[in-house]
């Protein structure tokens, strides 16, 4: 473990909407039954957090689950916990159908914080991120630029990204630029 | 000459004067101004020569409608060709150059063009250019080159930084005049989130200038009041220079925000495209006044009747004492009277109309102006620049009756509305005889995947042309977007607009009517490209009846103004040459953008180091620093040989391959994809997926499969490993990862739906590193950790463990024919992992090598590539892979597609192995040729290679290739033809080239 380091190790680039990568954190992807009760309970009682309705992520800290599809929830735990976490998936779903994949190291998450950090995704994701459509809690699966990603709004100045780990460079060089680059001032009247 | 009033110019700032160039020249104009009216103020007429012949032009338009004022904006990293003086803001210091002359804007030897305009009409080109053949690249373009074209190419990268930004809101209005903000008005008060764009710098639009009362107060108030409301409502964004350039299909919408061009200094990007997707869109864009078709229109000083009158109310300028007003309707008798009022000379108003009154007519009377009915302007007088017009009868052919001095004609063939953003999605016009225009038709919006319409037009874009129902329908528009969005919220009444009444428009589409040949060729109808009257008569003798081949034949509408000026006069022109109605004939079709936006603006943030995703393994980074010479596999960089220095590809080549042999090779295989299949149907679905048989292998082994696509084209190949009872783990080829995964999820999504099986594609989880060579076991034992002896795991098999300190799972596998351990590890420990192999490896020699060394290994050993051996016509049966086609199996994808009687003829080419017998190396995709010649002259061929490389191992080139019964045909010599049209002699022999019991890479 001691030789494991995240996809940009930690990369910031401060601004009034700072961009820093995360480090290394958990992640399983788990596909199954999201509505079976001991899925949703293996889950919640991994993360602490309720379990997300459609379009929705529960996260505090480094834990939290998203929805993901209507049959894959990404489960977060700390990137130490992980083999753990998924031995008691597979304790708890024995004998049914599902899959619970680590992806902790496929993937990079990037923390975009700050005052604009809404206009500095928007000017990269088709999604409609004003304040009253998407809200601290909501998750969308989209894309940043040309690359694929998924996000959720961690508190109203705080978003958190995930990407995969090969775009990791170029996710976040859009992310900083996009914030040096300054306001558009689109979401003003609404703050 | 032209000038700057002493009164006038509500724009313009006149405590804050401001200096730019143009052509060199220092000249001064005001904050406020455009580079037009700054030029005008300056008595510039003369702003650029027009495209083909060369003839001077002046501005002829304020807005965005301008075809003559480009020009070469800014210099060096900022230069920016054809931009549009009316639309381009006066800053401190900009440059600007005239465009197309030689070698002076005054002095254009081009212009002799113009002398020779009887023998270059329309169509010209077409019918001179065919012969000699040989002219056409060696004569004709290079001097057609040189003398047509507009603005020059940049030299240098844009320093500037561009943008997007995507929103999405309930109603988008398009246009800031009365309408517009009427409608965002309303369309705010039913609660909608509405977000309203103006191209230009203020809010109003033409309502300003020609000062209407709405609600009881000066248009110019109710603007105020109004903007200022709607910048108060929370729910209302508001963009100035932003320009809505394209409607699309499902309520999206381009708009194009100029944030810096009239302000270089300022920080931040230069535009920003704003990527809307909109419930509904209102656009209120108002209309564009037509030019009369009268011989010499194109002259410097003849300009719109509105766009004199904007010179003198916005920017105080006048452009010429003396100007004659031309029109067929009420509207223009507005500029007469502005400029009488500012105590310039209208010599005359020259109506067409033989009769006509109202309330404008009246006042320019009072004042005393000259109206001279049913009169039409023969030809305008001068040279570079207006002396005067010649008048005479409008139902006649053009006779001289009386000749007026005059620096200024102002003239109005009447208003078309702009259709543009109605009409991209498929929005249906409507023929308004009574106006003389196309409005939008309200019964043929454009519609959404709903069947309802999403677009709606509001005001003078509507056909509204007077305020009361321009600014009623703007309201109203507003209101039923909203609604149409699902807001029904109550709001408060209409405003109410008053304007002068006005009396019906006469349609003039020539000047006079019976204009003779010599005044029709001189009567213009497109100014950029140089198209008149004469020349679209002659596209409809010559059997040109499509308005959309009229356009190609002329070049009419074609410029970079797209006709926003002459379309409508020119179809009229051939809709009477056609002796058709103006609706029959139709109009263009209108495509985004609504004017041009900037190439950059598209790109956004995607140039330089973004300009596409370059995709990373967790080795990267090692590889770039130490050598790797890169080539592009999808999207990520792959080494293809890591150089030392003082090396060439090829040297590092040949040292990577017999090192690999000799010693010990690494290589980064992390790219390759790694898709996890689990659940209880895993075996069966992976059974139909892959040719052979993956639901016996056992657990703990792998083995090599192949996939074909229904059609039975091999489309994928890997290793498969057997991970758990109900768990596989499918390594694809590198470009094949996201392919296949799609792939199967499609086969499951769609097909076998109720299959009980889940697909994940872990392949950034791992970093996978062959170690290959002779010395692979050694350098394993020396980090320790799993046992890796040929007991404990064979050759096909797979452990789980420890490798050092590092978790991993090793594949037995060579893709090689050495031995070779295939090792994946987390991607986080991917790079420390490496670096400890490199380490340890030292002592037995180990090095890098990229992917030139990787194919070299596998075609000595004759392992086929997909892309290299497959090219989506290849068939496992081609590759001689007969034996990875299970016949146990009831069904796969593509088995019963080799059934088909062209998948299963002998005479297909097959898979052999080629060495040239001279020992050179084949030419790759080079053709066997055969004897005799096929249906079109070429020579027949047998064969062609797949693959072909140098091997320093065996100190020849070896080749693999597909040819015609080429396993039954072994020993026997073929040519291959090169591209210096000799060709090579080759041998058919075994692809297996190296180890062909397999002994080494078994041990």
């Amino acid at each position: 473990m001691s030789n494991a380091v995240s996809a940009l190790q930690g990369k910031l680039a401060p601004g009034e909407v700072t961009v820093r990568e995360a480090g290394l954190r958990g992640m399983i992807v788990l596909r199954g039954d999201i509505d079976d009760k001991k899925l949703r309970s293996v889950c919640t009682g991994l993360s602490g957090v309720d379990f997300p309705g459609q379009g929705q992520a529960n996260c505090v800290g480094e834990k939290g689950l998203c929805w993901m599809s209507p049959d894959e929830i990404l489960v977060l735990v700390p990137y130490d916990g992980v083999a753990q976490a998924i031995a008691l998936i597979d304790t708890a779903l024995a004998g049914t159908h599902y899959l619970a994949e680590n992806v902790s190291d496929a993937r990079a998450v990037i923390f975009v914080e700050g005052s604009f950090c809404r206009e500095v995704i928007a000017k990269l994701a088709p999604v409609d991120l004003h304040p009253d459509t998407f809200k601290p809690g909501d998750f969308r699966r989209t894309r940043l630029g040309q690359v694929a990603a998924a996000f959720w709004m961690r508190d109203e100045d705080t978003f958190e990204v995930i990407c995969f780990r090969s775009v990791a460079g170029y996710a976040f060089d859009l992310l900083a630029g996009s914030a040096k680059a300054g306001q558009v001032d689109f979401y003003r009247k609404s703050a | 000459m032209s000038t700057r009033l002493a009164n006038h110019g509500r724009l313009i700032n006149r405590g804050k004067a401001v200096s730019f160039t143009f052509n060199g020249k220092h000249l001064r104009g005001f904050e406020g101004d455009t580079l037009a009216s700054a030029l005008l103020a300056n008595d510039q007429m003369l702003v650029g020569r027009s495209f083909k012949y060369h003839r001077p032009r002046g501005v002829v338009a304020s807005g965005a409608e301008e075809p003559n004022g480009l020009v070469n904006l800014g210099q060096g990293a900022r230069f920016e060709p054809n931009a549009r003086i009316t639309t381009t803001e006066l800053f401190d210091g900009l440059v600007a150059q005239s465009q197309n002359h030689w070698p002076s804007l005054e002095l254009d030897v081009g212009a002799i063009n113009s002398h020779l305009s009887r023998f270059l009409p329309a169509g010209f080109y077409y019918k001179m250019f065919m012969y000699p053949r040989s002219f056409w690249k060696h004569v004709y373009e290079p001097i057609i080159r040189k003398s047509a074209g507009l603005g020059k190419a940049p030299k240098d990268r844009d320093q500037d930084t561009y943008e997007h930004f995507h929103c999405h809101v309930d109603v988008l209005v398009v246009g800031g005049g009365i309408a517009g903000l009427a409608a965002a008005k309303a369309a705010g008060e039913r609660g909608a989130r509405v977000l309203l764009v103006e191209q230009t710098a203020d809010w109003g639009g033409r309502a300003v200038v020609d000062a209407p009362t709405i609600d009881g107060v000066s248009a110019q108030e109710w603007i105020r009041i109004t903007s200022e409301a709607l910048e108060n409502m929370p729910n209302v964004d508001m963009r100035l220079r932003c320009m809505a350039s394209g409607v699309y299909d499902h309520g999206y919408a381009l708009a194009y925000e100029r944030l810096t061009d009239h302000a270089p200094d300022r920080e931040g990007p230069r535009h920003r495209l704003w990527r809307i997707r909109a419930k509904q869109t209102v656009t209120a864009t108002g209309a564009i006044e037509r030019p009369l078709s009268f011989a010499a229109n194109d002259m410097p000083g003849v300009l719109l009747a509105s766009a004199v009158r904007d010179y003198a109310v916005n920017f105080g300028v006048s452009v010429g004492d003396r100007t004659v007003v031309v029109t067929n309707n009420d509207d223009a008798y507005r500029t007469a009277i502005v400029l009488k009022e500012a105590g310039l000379e209208v010599p005359a108003i020259v109506d067409a109309r033989t009769q006509a009154d109202g309330a404008l007519i009246d006042r320019a009377r009072d004042l005393g102006i000259r109206i001279e009915m049913g009169k039409g302007v023969a030809k305008v007088k001068g040279g570079k620049r207006v002396t005067g017009v010649a008048l005479c009868a409008q139902a006649g052919e053009g006779a001289v009756l009386e000749e007026i001095g005059c620096d200024c004609v102002a003239m109005s063939g009447g208003w078309s509305p702009v259709v543009h953003l109605w009409s991209h999605c498929g929005g249906k016009l409507t023929w308004d005889a009574d106006q003389a225009m196309f409005r939008p038709d309200p019964e043929k919006a454009p519609t959404g995947a709903d069947g309802e319409a999403f677009v709606m037009t509001a005001g003078v874009a509507n056909g509204h042309l007077f305020t009361a129902e321009a600014i009623s329908d703007g309201w109203a528009a507003g209101r039923a977007a909203a609604k149409a969005a699902g807001y029904t919220k109550r709001g408060a009444q209409a405003p109410m607009g008053e304007d002068a009444v006005e009396g019906p428009i006469s349609p003039v589409w020539l000047m006079p009517q019976g204009a003779s040949h010599a005044l029709r060729a001189k009567a213009w109808l497109d100014f950029q490209n140089d198209v008149k009257v004469s020349d679209v008569q002659l596209a409809a003798r010559e059997g040109f009846e499509s308005v959309e081949h009229t356009k190609r034949y002329t070049t009419l509408g074609m410029a970079t103004d797209q006709g926003k000026l002459s379309n409508i006069n020119g179809l009229a022109i051939l809709s009477r040459s056609l002796n058709a109605d103006i609706p029959d004939v139709g109009t263009t079709t209108f495509r985004p953008p609504y004017t041009p936006i900037s190439m950059a603006s598209i790109a956004g943030v995607a140039r330089d180091d973004l300009f596409q995703p370059v995709r990373m393994t967790p080795i990267s980074d090692w590889s770039n620093a130490h050598g790797a010479d890169n080539e592009p596999v999808g999207q990520w960089r792959r080494p293809f040989a890591y150089l030392r220095p003082g090396e060439t590809v090829h040297d590092a080549v040949n040292r990577e391959v017999q090192n690999t042999r000799k010693n010990l090779g690494l290589l980064d295989a992390s790219t390759l994809g790694k898709l996890i299949v689990k659940g209880p149907d895993a075996g069966k679905f992976l059974d139909m997926m892959y040719t052979n048989m993956m639901s016996t292998l056992p657990v703990g082994k792998c083995r090599y499969g192949l996939m074909c696509s229904e059609n039975g084209f091999l489309m994928d190949d890997g290793v498969v490993v057997r991970m758990a009872e109900d768990t596989w783990l499918c390594h694809t080829t590198t470009g094949g990862a996201e392919h296949i995964h799609a792939h199967m999820e499609d086969w499951l999504q769609c097909e076998w739906w109720d299959w009980q099986v889940y697909v994940a594609n872990v392949t950034e989880q791992y970093a996978q590193i062959a170690v290959v060579g002779p010395n692979a076991r050694k350098l394993l034992r020396k980090l320790g950790g799993m046992n890796v002896s040929a007991e404990a795991l064979p050759f096909m098999q797979w452990a789980e463990g420890k490798i050092g300190d590092f978790d991993a799972r090793v594949f037995r596998i060579s893709f090689s024919g050495e031995l070779s351990y295939e090792i994946a590890v987390p991607a986080g420990q991917g790079a420390a992992f490496w670096e400890a192999l490199m380490q340890a490896g030292e002592e037995f020699g180990a090095m890098p090598y990229g992917t030139e060394t990787l194919h070299i290994l596998r075609a000595e050993k004759g392992f086929i590539m997909i892309g290299d051996e497959t090219d989506g016509t290849v068939i496992p049966q081609d590759l001689n892979l007969q034996w990875a086609l299970s016949k146990k199996k009831a069904d796969y994808l593509g088995k019963r597609a080799h059934e088909r009687s062209h998948m299963a003829d002998p005479d297909r080419w097959k898979l052999v192995g080629l060495e040239t017998e001279d020992g050179s190396v084949l030419p790759d995709g080079a053709y066997a040729v055969a004897a005799g010649e096929n249906a079109n002259g070429q020579s027949n061929t047998q064969g062609r290679v797949t693959s072909t490389y140098y091997s320093a191992n065996l100190e020849r080139g070896i080749a693999m290739g597909l040819v015609h019964k080429g396993p039954d045909r072994m020993g026997e010599v073929i040519a291959f033809n090169k591209t210096d049209g000799t060709t090579v002699r080759a041998r058919i022999v075994d692809p297996v080239v190296y180890d062909k019991e397999g002994e080494k890479q078994n041990v």
